[in-house]
């Protein structure tokens, strides 16, 4: 990923520890942050979180703290619980967790902030926490989407979708404000929406579902990874490919091939390293007391720039980020 | 359960007799039936949707059925046998990820190198199951639902959360599934060649009738002389490798191999071979049976998708069609003992 050379920081923690008395805006040194993954062995999160590809530890890293990534091996509260405990157990400072619920954690999490405990949640949220990083808004996930297959078509022509399964949370809210957007182009016609239940051989069965039921189809849009890159191995021949256009969610690997040979022009994501990266800074300029999780708080997050904390004690990252021909080559998750 | 038809007909080295003949009949019937349901969706999925038959789609049903076609072959030799193989699913994973990987590790290997690193990986899990089932004597069915869990969580440890992308394939092997002659890929043609290949054996080879003899009754097989245990081993280890090249072929045609590959394929392969004919106590089926049952299944499942009807339905008539099938099993071995015993007591006056 181009996130340059890493600067190694060089901590003594005997000086660390007497740090605390900071100067005014200065951050703590030496502060013990655990980041929580929903599960360990998750590519997005080990993006997210590795020093290697810029993420949560290198910031953590670069700002003198001890950073350490924790959490359970599958993804449930029931894994992640037990991690969480003792990383509190342990003498955290501040906790950075992408939650395996919205409220199972909050029990724990309760307690944790009532010992002074910074707690910030990224890529997922929960119900207690003092601030969300969040990784893009749902407007924001659907607009894009649809703006992109719309230039793709030349704005007219049928649409369909290839989602996850029919009562994702997300996926539905996207595909919510996907329809609202589509107002904006009156002759792109959303004909069909698909389940793939995130599943690669039912994702291409569906797809060619659509493909044999539509054939003046002009788009396909899937707003999950699984589905893109198994809608894309589909359109993959000399058939389809430039005639059905592609787009949605996915990750640049996955996506490499298919935006080399044509199949895909661009898709979007956030990026996953950026995502944990400013978690970290947040939590640390939390735990530090240099800002409040109160709207209008503004810091500055390294390499990313100025935020503001915005409604509902929430940061958000930016619009998603569009890759294509020209820079999916930069990016290795 | 013994299926007398098979045991009747399975003695080595026999001319064909009055009761082949009838089994022979039967089994054609079989087949003609699996045929007959196939034409019956496929009209109605035509006349709802005539782009149903138009070339692509037929493409699009070929290229997924080979994978279980192959699959629900290997399993054919294991339950003809009275034996259960519910790991193919784990080992076609476990292939499908450590051939395709291969691509990114060694720089410019051949592909057939990579199809026997597959063949090899299966042939490896199917002796395991065929070591334990043979010579340590435990049920089947109890040591391949361990190695189905067991080959699933090796898959996971070795993967993590990474995968396999389509960028690390070369072109040539992404395109082996989708190269056709018109409407038929030639995948599915050497698919087709490879189960007549199995019928050819089963039909016409010593070890291959002993297979159904064992299944019959493995008491008396083995009282006759047969290598029981050396038989149930082979069919397990071909059942593995042919598990192992179906990952191989599960890469090919998928492109983005995860720890997910195959999940769950064990009971549609199961239900394949069922509704294909086979016997699930053993002794009876054929593997072109089978391979009509994968097709089968695979057609109804795109028939849905492409009718735009829920998939709840794909499952529901999955299992609508296995009662049928077993239903039908049992009413023609009831038949046919009858007509064998009323047979052979005519021969004896």
């Amino acid at each position: 990923m181009a996130f340059g050379v890493v600067t190694p920081v060089v901590t003594t923690f005997a000086t660390a520890g007497t740090a605390l008395a900071a100067p005014h805006h200065a951050l703590v040194k030496g502060l013990k942050v655990f980041v929580i993954p929903k599960n360990l062995g998750n590519s997005y999160f080990t993006t997210a979180d590795s020093v290697k590809t810029g993420g949560a530890l290198l910031a953590l890293k670069q700002l003198g703290e001890i950073g350490q990534e924790t959490s359970g091996t599958t993804d449930t509260p029931s894994s992640q619980l037990p991690v969480i405990q003792a990383d509190i157990t342990k003498g955290a400072n501040a906790l950075i967790i992408s939650g395996t619920d919205p409220s199972a954690l909050c029990p724990t999490l309760d307690s944790a902030m009532k010992k002074g405990i910074t707690v910030v949640t990224y890529d997922s949220d929960t119900n207690c926490r003092d601030l969300f990083i969040n990784q893009a808004t749902p407007q924001g996930i659907g607009a894009i989407e649809v703006d992109l297959i719309a230039k793709e078509i030349h704005d007219a022509g049928q649409i369909a979708i290839v989602s996850a399964t029919i009562d994702d949370t997300n996926q539905n809210t996207w595909i919510r404000y996907m329809k609202q957007e589509l107002k904006k182009y009156p002759k792109v016609k959303l004909v069909k929406i698909v389940y793939g239940n995130d599943d690669t051989a039912t994702s291409v069965q569906v797809t060619q579902g659509l493909l044999s039921s539509y054939p003046n189809l002009k788009g396909i849009i899937s707003p999950t990874t699984v589905g893109i890159a198994a809608a894309a191995s589909v359109l993959d021949t000399p058939k389809y490919r430039g005639k059905v256009q592609l787009t949605g969610l996915g990750t640049p690997n996955e996506m490499k091939k298919y935006v080399a040979d044509g199949t895909v022009q661009a898709f979007a994501l956030w990026n996953p390293a950026n995502l944990g990266y400013l978690a970290a800074y947040a939590a640390v300029e939390l735990a530090s007391h240099a800002i409040t999780n109160a709207q209008g708080q503004s810091f500055v997050a390294g390499r990313l720039g100025k935020f503001t904390v915005g409604p509902d004690h929430t940061v958000l990252l930016g619009p998603p980020f569009v890759f294509n021909k020209s820079n999916i080559n930069n990016f290795n998750f | 359960m013994t299926s007398p038809l098979a045991w009747a007909d399975g003695q080595p080295g026999t001319a064909p007799s009055g009761s082949r003949r009838l089994v022979d009949l039967i089994f054609r019937a079989r087949e003609l039936g699996i045929i007959g349901v196939l034409a019956v969706f496929v009209a109605v999925a035509a006349s709802v949707q005539p782009r149903f038959v138009d070339s692509q789609n037929i493409k699009f049903v070929f290229s997924n059925t080979v994978i279980f076609a192959l699959l629900a072959l290997g399993e054919t030799l294991v339950v003809l046998a009275r034996n259960y193989d519910l790991s193919v699913g784990s080992v076609l994973g476990l292939s499908a990820y450590l051939s395709a990987h291969l691509f990114s590790q060694v720089h410019g290997i051949p592909i057939a190198a990579v199809f026997l690193v597959g063949l090899a990986i299966g042939l490896g899990c199917g002796t395991v199951n065929g070591l334990i089932v043979a010579v340590a004597r435990v049920p089947s069915l109890v040591v391949t639902l361990a190695t189905l869990y067991i080959f699933r969580a090796l898959d996971v440890l070795i993967i993590g959360g990474g995968m396999v992308v389509a960028a690390s394939l070369p072109g040539g092997f992404l395109a082996i599934p989708t190269s056709s002659a018109g409407a038929v890929p030639y995948l599915a043609m050497v698919v087709a060649g490879v189960v007549a290949l199995g019928a050819y054996y089963l039909r016409s080879f010593r070890s291959g009738r002993e297979l159904y003899a064992i299944g019959s009754n493995p008491e008396a097989a083995r009282l006759a002389g047969i290598p029981t245990g050396k038989r149930v081993f082979t069919a397990f280890v071909a059942s593995g490798a042919i598990a192992g090249l179906a990952g191989v072929l599960w890469a090919a045609v998928y492109g983005t191999i995860d720890s997910t590959a195959g999940y769950g394929y064990e009971l549609t392969v199961v239900a394949a071979v069922v509704v294909g004919g086979v016997n699930i106590f053993g002794g009876s089926g054929t593997v072109i049976g089978a391979a009509l049952g994968a097709l089968l299944l695979a057609t109804i499942n795109q028939a849905l998708y492409v009718l735009g009807i829920s998939s709840f339905w794909d499952k529901a008539i999955d299992g609508l069609l296995i009662v049928v099938a077993i239903s039908l099993d049992h009413w023609i071995t009831v038949r046919l003992t009858a007509a064998l015993r009323k047979r052979s007591l005519q021969h004896a006056t």
